[in-house]
C-alpha cells in the first residue's frame, strides 16, 4: 500500500491550495500549487516563464528538512496500522499489508481506514487549515502501488496480480530513468505494456541489469531486485549518545561519522544498499524506527541526507510526534542490500559521467578558489557585450541537465558582431582626428571628425584603419539611477586589431577586442 | 543510428583518440582534428596581434558539440557571446577566474582531471618543473591542453601543436560605414611530432553568420600588400575590377555598406 501527497514540496511550506505558489529548485519549477496549475504552471518551467504565466505567483525555495519534518506526522499515522513503514521521499510511503488487512477486513476496508488517518493527520499538521488531501493505492509491488495512488482520486485497490494489467496502459514516462525511456521510446515504445510484451531476454541483452529492471516494474512483477538480501549484523553503524542528542545540528556530525562507517563497511564487501533502516533510541527507552528506500542504492551523500530528514522529522516536528527525551542510540542498519556493480554506464549514460566527471574537478577547483571562481554561463540577454551572459556558480547548478539556451529575443542596439574579449571596466582611451584634436560625439550622434588614431591608457597611438558609428544606446531613461547613455564606435587599427570604443560621460573607453 | 554507432565504437589507443574539430580547421590541421594529450597553443603574429582567442574557441568548438567538457581557466574578458557566436555549446563550458600564481599548476591540474578540453590564458610566471608536471597530466589524462595567446618562452617546450594567426582583415567596415561583420584570417599550424611541417590557410573567423568557414585566399595583389601594377596587357581584359581595387577595400567586392543596427 503507498501512501501519496502530490506536490509535497510546496504543500510543506503550509501554502493553502487556492493560493499560486510553486517549489523553485535550480530556477525550474519542481512541485506548485493547483492554483497555480490553473494559471498554466507547468513542472519543469523556467522562473520567468512560469511568471510570466501567472503573475501572482509565489516563489519558494526547495527546503528537504521542512518537506521531512511535515510527512513525519503523516508516516507516524501510517505507522499506526502497520509497522517498518518506508520513506521513499517525502510525500511518499510504503507499508506492507497482508497482516492489517486481514485485521481490517480486507484491502478495502484498511485503505478507507488509512486514508481518514492521513487526512486527519494532514488537518491536524498546521494551524492553516491542513496541508490539502492524499492519494491512497494498494498493488502488488511498490511501483504499481505508487501509480495506483497517484493516478486515482478515490483510494484504488488493484487486484492481488492485477498489477500488470493495471500499469500497461501507463505512458512508459512513469519509468523514473528519463535516458532508458528516451532510447525505448525512439525504439517505438509508448506504454509500459508495450514495455513489458517484450521477451525478457532480449530486454536483457540489450540493456543490462536496468533494462531489467525497468521490465520487471512494467510487468507488475515484485520489483525487490532479484539478488536482494537481508544484510548481516555486523553491517549495522550504531552509536551510543553521551550527552544525549536534543538537537539536529548536534546530530549533523554524529549521521556523517555513521554514513562514512555503513559506506565503508559495505563497499569492503561490495555491497550498496536500497533500503535503510534509520533507528533511534531516546532516554526513556522509547524506539524509533523509520525505513528510507531507494531504486537506485543508497550512496554515502545519500545516506546522511534521509538520516538529517528523518532526525528533523523526529526532533523538529510537531508534538504528537517528537520523543519525550534526548536520544541516546542512533543506528543506521541496511534491511536490504545488493551486490554493488559500480555505476551502471550504458551507452545512454555516457554523457551524464562527463558531466558528472567535470562537476567533480570544477568542486576541487571551487574548494581552492572559492565558489564564485567557477561559473558556468546562463543566457540572460542584453545590448552590451558582458549582458548577454552572466556567471552562475557552478556548485548551485545541475552540469549534466542543463541548456545554457540562446539569447533570441530582439535586443534593439545590439551588435552584429561581439568582441572575443571584453573589458570591465574600459580601459580609459583617447581618440583623436587628423589635428590631433579629441574626437567628440554630439547630441545628434554624430561625430565631430573622422577618428585618425587611437591610444589605449599605456600604450602607444595606433592609426584607425576603417571605422563604423558611432552607434548611440540610450537605456532606461526612465530610470534616473540605472539610466545609461552611451555612443559605441567600432575601429580597426593597424595589422586588423578591431576594438568596440564606447563613450561614456564625456571620455572614450575600449570595451572589448575582436581577439 | 550513425550517432549511435559512434559512440559504442570500440576504444582506441589514447594517442589515436581524435577530438573533433570544425570542418574548416580540420583540413588545416595535420591529423584532422585535436589529438588527445597534446598541448596545444594558439598565438597571433606580432604584425597582427589579434585572434588567439577566437581561434582557441573554434578549435575547441567541435570537440565541445559532439559531448566534450570545456573550461576556460585565467582567459580574463572571455567573451561568452562571441564565444557562442563562433560555435561553441555553453552548454558544457566551465569559466574559471584566474587563479593565483601560487595554486595555479594545482588548479589546471584539477581541470585536466575532469574536462577533454583546458583552455588557459597565460600564467604570470610558471616554473619549468610544474609545467612538466602539468604536460605529464595532459598525456596520461588524455585530455588536450589549448594555451590562448601565451607569450613565447612561457612554457619550456614548444607546444605539440601550434596554430597562430599571421594576418587579419575585417571586412564589411569602411571609413565610417558599415560594421565589423567578417573577418578572414591567416592561419599557419606548425608544431612537433606530425605536425613540423607548417601548413597555411585562410578561415573566416568569424564569417557573416558568425561561424567558421575556409576563406578563399585573396588575391596575389592583397597578400603581397603592394598595390595592383596598372598594366595593360591580359590581366586587365580577364580580370577588369582588379586595376581600380586597393588593398583597403579589395577583400569585400561583394559587401555592400551594411545597415547601421539601429537603437
Amino acid at each position: 500500500m503507498a501512501v501519496w501527497c502530490g506536490d509535497w514540496p510546496v504543500r510543506a511550506w503550509g501554502v493553502p491550495p487556492g493560493q499560486a505558489a510553486a517549489v523553485l529548485v535550480a530556477n525550474r519549477v519542481l512541485a506548485c500549487t493547483p492554483a497555480a496549475r490553473r494559471a498554466g504552471v507547468a513542472v519543469g518551467l523556467r522562473r520567468r516563464e512560469a511568471q510570466g504565466r501567472c503573475p501572482e505567483l509565489v516563489t519558494l525555495e526547495r527546503d528537504p528538512a521542512r518537506e521531512a519534518r511535515a510527512f513525519e506526522p503523516v508516516v507516524a499515522a501510517v505507522e499506526t496500522f502497520a509497522p517498518l513503514v518506508e520513506v521513499g521521499e517525502p510525500g511518499l510511503c510504503a507499508v506492507g499489508t497482508r497482516g492489517p488487512s486481514r485485521y481490517h477486513g480486507g484491502d478495502e476496508a484498511l485503505v478507507a481506514a488509512v486514508h481518514r488517518a492521513v487526512q486527519g493527520a494532514l488537518r491536524g499538521g498546521t494551524g492553516q487549515g491542513g496541508r490539502g488531501g492524499c492519494r491512497v493505492g494498494v498493488a502488488d509491488g511498490w511501483f504499481a502501488a505508487v501509480w495506483a495512488a497517484r493516478r486515482s482520486v478515490p483510494p484504488l485497490v488493484v487486484a492481488p496480480r492485477g498489477s500488470a494489467v493495471f500499469l500497461a496502459p501507463l505512458p512508459l514516462t512513469s519509468l523514473d530513468q528519463p535516458d532508458l525511456v528516451e532510447v525505448l521510446w525512439q525504439l517505438g515504445l509508448r506504454t509500459l505494456g508495450d514495455l513489458a510484451a517484450l521477451p525478457e531476454s532480449d530486454v536483457l541483452g540489450r540493456f543490462g541489469p536496468a533494462g531489467v529492471h525497468a521490465h520487471r516494474l512494467a510487468r507488475g512483477d515484485d520489483d525487490r531486485p532479484l539478488d536482494a538480501r537481508r544484510p548481516p549484523p555486523e553491517l549495522w553503524a550504531r552509536r551510543t549518545l553521551d550527552p544525549p542528542l536534543e538537537r539536529v545540528d548536534q546530530a549533523a556530525f554524529v549521521v556523517r561519522a555513521l554514513a562514512d562507517e555503513l559506506g565503508e563497511r559495505l563497499d569492503q564487501l561490495g555491497l550498496a544498499c536500497t533500503r535503510l533502516a534509520v533507528e533511534a533510541e531516546t532516554e526513556h527507552g522509547e524506539s524509533l524506527v523509520r525505513l528510507w528506500r531507494d531504486e537506485g542504492a543508497l550512496h554515502p551523500a545519500a545516506v546522511v541526507e534521509r538520516a538529517r530528514w528523518q532526525l528533523e522529522g523526529w526532533l523538529d516536528g510537531p508534538a504528537a510526534v517528537r520523543p519525550t527525551g534526548g536520544l541516546v542510540n542512533l543506528a543506521l542498519v541496511p534491511h536490504e542490500v545488493v551486490p554493488a556493480r559500480g555505476r551502471q554506464l550504458g551507452f545512454w549514460g555516457s554523457e551524464t559521467q562527463t558531466a558528472e566527471r567535470a562537476a567533480r574537478s570544477l568542486a576541487r577547483v571551487a574548494a581552492l578558489l572559492g565558489n564564485e571562481a567557477v561559473g558556468v554561463p546562463e543566457a540572460r540577454g542584453g545590448r552590451h557585450p558582458g549582458e548577454q551572459y552572466r556567471l552562475v556558480p557552478a556548485g548551485v547548478v545541475e552540469l549534466g541537465e542543463r541548456t545554457v539556451g540562446v539569447v533570441e529575443l530582439p535586443w534593439p542596439g545590439r551588435l552584429p558582431c561581439w568582441p572575443a574579449r571584453l573589458v570591465d571596466p574600459p580601459t580609459p582611451t583617447e581618440v583623436v582626428d587628423a589635428e590631433g584634436v579629441a574626437v567628440h560625439v554630439s547630441g545628434r550622434a554624430v561625430l565631430s571628425a573622422p577618428p585618425d588614431r587611437v591610444r589605449l591608457e599605456g600604450g602607444a597611438w595606433s592609426a584607425v584603419e576603417a571605422w563604423a558609428g558611432p552607434w548611440p544606446v540610450e537605456e532606461r531613461w526612465w530610470d534616473d539611477e540605472a539610466r545609461r547613455r552611451q555612443a559605441r564606435l567600432q575601429v580597426v587599427l593597424e595589422g586588423g586589431v578591431a576594438r568596440l570604443l564606447v563613450l561614456e560621460g564625456g571620455t572614450w573607453g575600449c570595451t572589448g577586442t575582436y581577439d | 543510428m550513425a550517432a549511435l554507432a559512434e559512440r559504442v565504437r570500440p576504444l582506441v589507443l589514447a594517442a589515436d583518440q581524435l577530438l573533433p574539430v570544425v570542418d574548416a580547421l580540420a583540413s588545416l590541421l595535420p591529423r584532422g582534428g585535436l589529438v588527445r594529450g597534446q598541448v596545444t597553443a594558439t598565438a597571433s603574429h606580432a604584425a597582427s596581434p589579434t585572434g588567439a582567442t577566437s581561434l582557441a574557441v573554434a578549435l575547441a568548438a567541435g570537440a565541445v558539440s559532439s559531448g566534450s567538457w570545456a573550461a576556460v581557466v585565467g582567459v580574463d574578458g572571455f567573451g561568452l557571446a562571441a564565444a557562442h557566436d563562433l560555435g561553441l555549446s555553453l552548454d558544457r563550458v566551465a569559466i574559471v577566474a584566474a587563479p593565483p600564481p601560487a595554486s595555479w599548476p594545482t588548479v589546471v591540474a584539477a581541470l585536466l582531471d575532469g574536462f577533454d578540453l583546458v583552455l588557459v590564458g597565460p600564467p604570470p610566471r610558471l616554473a619549468a618543473t610544474a609545467a612538466r608536471r602539468l604536460g605529464a597530466r595532459v598525456r596520461e589524462r588524455g585530455a588536450v591542453l589549448v594555451q590562448v595567446g601565451w607569450p613565447p618562452g612561457r612554457w619550456p617546450e614548444p607546444a605539440e601543436l601550434a596554430v597562430t594567426v599571421e594576418a587579419s582583415v575585417w571586412e564589411g567596415i569602411g571609413q565610417g560605414w558599415g560594421s565589423c561583420r567578417a573577418r578572414r584570417v591567416a592561419v599557419a599550424v606548425g608544431g612537433r611530432r606530425g605536425a613540423d611541417r607548417p601548413r597555411r590557410g585562410w578561415l573566416w573567423l568569424p564569417d557573416e553568420h558568425g561561424r567558421v568557414t575556409t576563406a578563399p585566399a585573396p588575391d596575389e595583389v592583397h597578400e603581397l600588400g603592394g598595390r595592383p601594377a596598372l598594366s595593360i596587357v591580359a590581366p586587365v581584359a580577364r580580370r577588369p575590377s582588379r586595376a581600380w581595387r586597393t588593398p583597403a577595400n579589395s577583400g569585400a567586392p561583394a559587401a555592400s555598406p551594411a545597415p547601421r543596427p539601429s537603437s
